[in-house]
Parts: structure tokens; sequence; C-alpha cells
């Protein structure tokens, strides 16, 4: 895609086929063969590209969904939906950058979307915090979604954060109070939720906005407890150790989806987000409409009941009598 | 989510390492000020400093016998225990680390939940011990507590809960410590529908996934003095914005000054907090 330029480094036998082929391409002549030879060159190129990307491990994942080619909230905001009327401001300290609300328009469903933001310029990634939110963003979001749920909107939040900002002002202004309440407000707002996280999902800082009636995950996405890296300083006591990390955190949509924490995993275009915005948010429209459908014929009495469920059953344990 | 910070911090680990069985001599050093403590003295005074005030780690089992009139703890799901869902291994296998926290501790899990009585009011009440794997909430933690809030919700009791956590949400069962946050909150919301009163109690440390879900949502919030409460851990906060902290940052005292927090209460009139303050908005 236009100004792609951010290269991973396992993707490199992607480069060297794409370079092969306009290679050939910009040959002045053409014969036959030469037709032949790119023919050949961009299946292998397809067949490449799914062998690398249907068996990404879980540090490879964490790349992928920093990736910063990758679509971000906003890009969702411009390609799913028809009108995006931001809302501002958590009415007691700011407007948080990094967590955006407003009204939008999905086909014929008037509802309210809440994202974490990371930027695209290094000015916007600074002025959100690469996607970390304070306080207030939290605040804000949970006015906005308290408003969605007094007029009967349904909610959409997509999750893309390292983590909620860990810094003075943050403490200061009561990160973790914020982040328990918005959960516990989100549990039983009375209108449909869907929660997809989109990059990463960081913690709780995720979890912030990630309480909901469906809970997706987008196929190159990773959700976790604590970053890879944070996990390993604290447990390897040393950050070279991200990958061995990320590997036993079990954080891919893949792991997600067989330990039942996650409802559906939305598939990414052939090698992943970034290399196709377009076709990676018609998906993610198809299935926001049709999860949302489900969702508003459900009686708001059983949708809460079912939210609640969902999370209670979560959590695996023994029981046994006591021995003795 | 998970901070597991504190663990560095070798003063604080002593005491709990040194709780269970093991003679450990007749003095013990104070984590704050230093001074050589009679240990006798110092558990006559429910490990508060006699010559600092600082308070001291406490284990779950000593927590229930302050807050509770004697005999009266009830205990619920003790026999839930951990399982190792990730099949998690750093150092050491997950596996290995609980049978060796369970040994070290006498604890199946770092929370204890059950009813009992605080001046003759009937209450749920939950601790977690912060010496249990930092206090880290995994599945146990987070059914155990879950229940107390059911079945309070259904006896309409009265819910203390005692937090101390330096871990947060507990690494080694990943994603499903996370939605722990999520169910026990979820919980607490019913609860709050059904006009229970919460009373929790912050006490040292309080951090990460802990602080960032039941902790934070009673109704009212009391907290030890100079107990450390936040959600990132300090290093981290360090390392990310490279300025030194200020002084007493993400203290009890902090913690009240910025207005999230209703008091600080020593933990000798705790006891009597609870029930009066139970008197004003129990049934
Ligand atoms: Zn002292």
């Amino acid at each position: 895609m236009p100004g792609y330029d951010f290269r991973l480094p396992f993707e490199q036998p992607i480069f060297e086929l794409q370079e092969q082929i306009e290679t050939l391409e910009a040959n002045e002549t053409t014969s036959p063969e030469l037709r032949e030879r790119i023919r050949e060159l961009r299946k292998q190129l397809t067949e490449t590209t799914k062998a690398i990307y249907n068996h990404l491990d879980p540090w490879e994942t964490v790349q992928v969904a920093r990736h910063k080619e990758r679509p971000k909230f906003t890009d969702y905001l411009d390609l799913v939906f028809d009108e995006f009327v931001e809302l501002h401001g958590d009415r007691f300290f700011g407007d948080d950058r990094a967590l955006r609300a407003g009204f939008a328009k999905l086909d014929e469903y008037k509802v309210l979307v809440v994202g974490h933001e990371k930027g695209k310029t290094l000015k916007e990634r600074n002025e959100c915090y690469f996607g970390c939110a304070h306080p207030e963003g939290y605040r804000k979001a949970m006015q906005k979604m308290a408003l969605a749920a007094k007029y009967g909107l349904p909610i959409i939040a997509m999750i893309d954060t390292p983590g909620a900002y860990p810094g003075i002002g943050a403490e200061e202004r009561g990160q973790a109070m914020v982040i328990a309440q918005s959960m516990m407000e989100m549990s039983r707002f009375k209108t449909p939720i869907i929660c997809v996280v989109i990059g990463e999902g960081g913690s709780g800082g995720a979890l912030g906005i990630g309480v909901g009636d469906r809970v997706s995950i987008l196929q190159h996405a990773y959700y976790s407890v604590i970053s890879p890296e944070g996990c390993a300083g604290i447990l390897w006591k040393s950050h070279n150790y991200a990958e061995q990390a990320a590997q036993a955190l079990r954080i891919t949509s893949k792991h997600l989806s067989e330990m039942g924490v996650v409802d559906d995993v939305i598939e990414e275009p052939l090698g992943g987000a970034h290399r196709d915005h377009h076709q990676m948010a018609g998906r993610m429209k198809v299935y926001l409409l049709k999860t949302l459908r489900e969702l508003l014929r459900k009686p708001t009495d059983e949708l809460l009941a079912q939210r609640y469920e969902k999370f209670r059953r979560i959590g695996p344990y023994l029981e046994t009598q006591p021995t003795g | 989510m998970a901070t597991g910070e504190t663990k560095m911090s070798k003063e604080q680990a002593k005491p709990a390492r040194e709780k269970r069985g093991v003679p450990s001599g007749l003095w013990l050093s104070c984590e704050d000020c230093g001074a050589m403590i009679f240990r006798k003295e110092c558990e006559r005074l429910m490990n508060v400093c006699p010559e600092c005030g600082f308070h001291m780690y406490l284990g779950a089992r000593d927590r229930i016998n302050t807050v509770l009139d004697a005999g009266t703890f009830e205990e619920w799901d003790a026999d839930l225990s951990p399982t190792d869902p990730l099949g998690f291994t750093d150092k050491k296998k997950y596996s290995e680390r609980i049978v060796a926290e369970q040994k070290r501790t006498g604890l199946r899990d770092a929370a204890l939940t059950g009813s009992g009585m605080v001046r003759a009011r009937r209450v749920a009440f939950g601790v977690t011990d912060s010496a249990f794997i930092m206090g880290s909430m995994g599945s146990v933690v987070g059914e155990k507590l879950t229940r107390l809030v059911e079945r309070a919700t259904s006896e309409r009791l009265p819910l203390i809960i005692i937090s101390g956590s330096g871990g947060g949400a507990r690494m080694h069962e990943g994603i499903f410590s996370l939605m722990q946050m999520a169910k026990v909150s979820a919980a607490l919301a019913r609860y709050d529908e059904a006009q229970g009163l919460f009373i929790s109690v912050l006490t040292n440390p309080t951090m990460g996934g802990v602080a960032a879900s039941f902790a934070s949502l009673g109704d009212i919030i009391f907290a030890e003095p100079k107990a450390l409460i936040g959600f990132a851990g300090p290093r981290t906060i360090k390392a990310t914005i490279r300025i030194e902290l200020p002084k007493g940052f993400q203290t009890s005292e902090f913690l009240l000054e910025h207005g999230y927090i209703d008091r600080i209460v020593q933990r000798a009139d705790l006891k009597s907090e609870i029930a009066r303050i139970i008197d004003y908005c129990g049934k």
C-alpha cells in the first residue's frame, strides 16, 4: 500500500518476492515467458504470505498488532462509519486524545463509538501518548457511554492500547479508580455493547472499555494481562525475555478463542490488516452489523443477564473437598 | 495490570517469609524506621511498629482475628484451589510455584472469604494476603470474591474486603486473571443495585489490577496509614517519565489528599470504625 515502508523482519521473504515482481514488471519489452514468470512469482507471493501469516508466533503477532501501518481507530471511523460526531471532554479535567468518543452512523444504525487512538504522525502520537489513556479518557468514555445508554444507542468500543498511562498526573487523578468504575458501569449499561480489540489489548487500560455483550478480536491483534516486556521484566528480570513472555502468556486470538475469553475472531486480509485497510474495514463493518442485529433482538433483561454470565464463567479453578 | 514490583523490596518481602512456623528471633527491625522491636510487643500491637506506628504486613488469618469477633468467622468456598491453565513457566513452573506458596503460607490461594461478626453485626468478609504470590488475583481469588459478593447480595449482608496486593492481576494465569477484574466488578454492580454496603479497606500494598477493580469500588474506602496504593508501580512510572517521584507519592495520605479515599484508619481502630459505618448505612 502507498507509504508502506515499515518492514517487520519476518516479512523479508514477502518483500523480496515483491521486489522481484516489480523489477520484471518494469521491463520495457514483454514476452510470454516473462508474463508467465510474473504470474508464477505472484502465486509464490500469495503462498509465502499465507505461510508466514498463518503461523505467526505470539511475539510476531505482537509486532503485527503494533505495526505502524496497521489501521487505527480513526481509520475505522473513516472507513466503517458514515459520520462521526465527536464528543469531547470528561466534564471534570480535560479531553484525552488517547480515548475518543462520539456518535456515529453504521448504515441505518445510530451508535456511540469509543476507542483508543494511537495517532499516525509523531505529533499525534505524542498528543495521545501512543494510545495510553489518562483517567480523563476513561471518565469521558464512561460519561458518553452513559449518554448512549440513556438514549438507547448501542455502544461500539475499539480497543488499541499498550496500557493505561503510568504517570504522576494519572495517579493523582485516580487511574485505578476510573478503570474499576468504567468496568462496573459497562457491566450494567442498558444497551448493547460490542468490544473489538483492533491492535493491542494492553491489560487494564484495554479492559477499561472492554466489558460488553460481545468481546471480539482481530486475527493478529493480542490481548494480555500485561505487556510481554513488562512480564519479562518482572518474572525473568529482563525485558530481553519478551518473546518468551509473549509465548507463555497465550495472548493471540487463537489462544484467546480456545480459552473462551473472546467470542469471535475477525479474520484479517492476507498478510495482515496493514496490507489492506479497505478490506479490513469491510470485514469489520460486516461483523459489527451482524452482531448488532443479533444483540438488538434481545430484551434488555436478557442482554444484561447474559453479559453478566459471560464474564461470570471465566476463570478455571479446582473445587475439591478438603482432605482430612 | 499486573505489577510485581513491590516484591523487589527485600524489606517488604521479609516479614511475609518469616511468617509461618519458623522461629525467627526475639527481635525484628521495622521496615520503615529501622528500629529494633521486640517481636512479642509488635505482635501485641497487630504488627504495628511501637516506635513509628508503621503498619507492617499482617497475614489473612490474623486479619480475621483483628476485625471479626472471636470465633465468629465461618469460611466459605475453602475448597477452591488454583490450576495452571496456561501451563505457565518462567524461571519456575507456575504449578510448582503454587505448591511452594501453599506450603509457605498455609493458604490455598491469596484470598480467604466467609462470614463473621463485627461487634455483633453479621458481615460478609474477604481478605487477600499479600504474601501469597504478591497477593495477586488469579481465577481462585476472582471466583471466591465474586461468590462472596453474590452471597452478600442474596443474604443482604454488609460486605468488607481487606485488600493487600503488590501483584495486581496474576500474570501466571494470563488473560483469565485480567478478566477476574471485570467479573468481580460486575458482581459489585449487582450488589450496588441491591443497596448493599461495601466497605473496602486498602492495606500496604494495593496495586495494579486489584486497585483497578474491587478495591476501588467501595461505597466507603478506608486505608491503613502509609500504605502504597496505586495503579502503576513506582518503578514503571519512573522508567516512563524519567523524573524523581514526589515524596509520599501513591501513599494513603496522597490518596486522601487527592480525594480517593474516605478515611485513613489505624489498624487498632479498624473494627470499631467498620462497626460505626455499618450503623449508619447498613441494615
Ligand atoms: Zn517503625
